[in-house]
């Protein structure tokens, strides 16, 4: 359910570039995603799928996501560490004081389009 | 075929809705009140209390659900104005359905509008509706461990309102192990227990309430 409101609002976007450029047709669309952002990849696929052919612009687009790794800063030791694996709590030194720097992205990095 | 970067957040027009709304409420001098929660943790009930017991203030509730109009009948019995949003089978609202829903309303002359989100604990926390500020609700009987299952949810939030305090004596819920593990996450957010059903605490929520659309006036005012 999320992931197809996800595919709306890219939709959104790319109805809004299209009528910026004056697009006719979009071939691919490379779509970076974090690695915490709570986006099912496969869920994620279904729902673009399902959805493309009945948006005329997007009907023989390809989409390609590219999984942006999830990392946290450390406040007390400035270190970073993999957020997947240590979640909030710093393995360095054990500190709560933590901030997720990158990993929930949903980012349109480019389009191939006519 | 040519290649455009865009470098574009998906949501970026949803946020841009999202600030528009938030303006145009801004000068109206209303504010909006996203409340989120898990199903069944009190959202309507809680509204039934407030509109009954701030009848000096104008209040219209925004009812989304994915079907049916049970929440928006039972608001309107106690003479508050409201509209059912249908999301349409999604998960949350976003700005434009809010938009939507703030146009249709006709609620230009509300003081408070309250936005009673799907009952989702996940979704509606990662949507920007516009709203002036965002109030979660978790009630006694889900438990204390909910801030560690959903920790967007609770970071987001301005507020949390613990409901139904009434039912404590039937379920081990641990308050000051709950605030603890709440604060871990968003040191800051406002913290409220109260049973709509009794009014216990419900005094302190709705003064902080009047607080909050005095200081969205005083923004508006000063054009931040």
């Amino acid at each position: 359910m999320h992931e197809m409101g996800i595919v709306l609002h890219l939709a959104k976007t790319l109805d809004e570039t299209a009528a910026e450029h004056n697009l006719s047709a979009i071939g691919k669309v490379v779509l970076q995603v974090g690695a915490v952002s709570g986006i099912m990849t496969d869920l994620f696929t279904d729902a673009w799928d399902y959805f493309k052919l009945r948006h005329p612009i997007l009907k023989d687009s390809t989409l390609v996501l590219e999984t942006i790794p999830a990392l946290t800063w450390c406040n007390s030791c400035n270190q970073t560490y993999e957020t997947v694996k240590y979640g909030k709590t710093c393995p360095h030194c054990g500190s709560g004081e933590t901030w997720l720097i990158q990993g929930n992205e949903c980012v349109i990095k480019e389009i191939e389009a006519e | 075929m040519k290649t455009i970067q865009l470098n574009a957040t998906v949501t970026a027009s949803n946020q841009r809705d999202a600030d528009k709304l938030r303006e145009e409420m801004r000068r109206s001098g209303t504010l909006l009140i996203n409340i989120m929660s898990g199903p069944g943790s009190g959202k309507t009930s809680l509204l039934s209390r407030l509109i009954q017991d701030m009848r000096d203030i104008k209040i219209s509730v925004m009812e989304a659900d994915i079907a049916s109009d049970v929440d928006a009948k039972r608001i309107e019995t106690l003479g508050a104005k409201s509209i059912q949003v249908h999301t349409s089978g999604m998960c949350h609202m976003d700005a434009g359905m809010t938009t939507a829903a703030w146009d249709s309303l006709d609620a230009q002359n509300s003081d408070l509008v309250f936005l009673e989100n799907v009952g989702n604990l996940i979704c509606p926390a990662e949507y920007d509706t516009g709203a002036g500020k965002k109030i979660m609700l978790l009630s006694v009987p889900e438990g204390d461990d909910k801030p560690l299952k959903y920790p967007l949810m609770f970071r987001e939030s301005d507020a949390l309102v613990i409901t139904k305090t009434d039912t404590a004596d039937y379920f081990h819920f641990d308050y000051s192990k709950c605030e603890e593990r709440v604060r871990a996450i968003h040191p800051e957010i406002k913290i409220f227990s109260v049973s709509a059903k009794t009014g216990e605490g419900m005094d302190i929520l709705e003064n902080w309430l009047r607080n909050s659309l005095m200081e969205w006036r005083q923004s508006g005012r000063k054009g931040v």
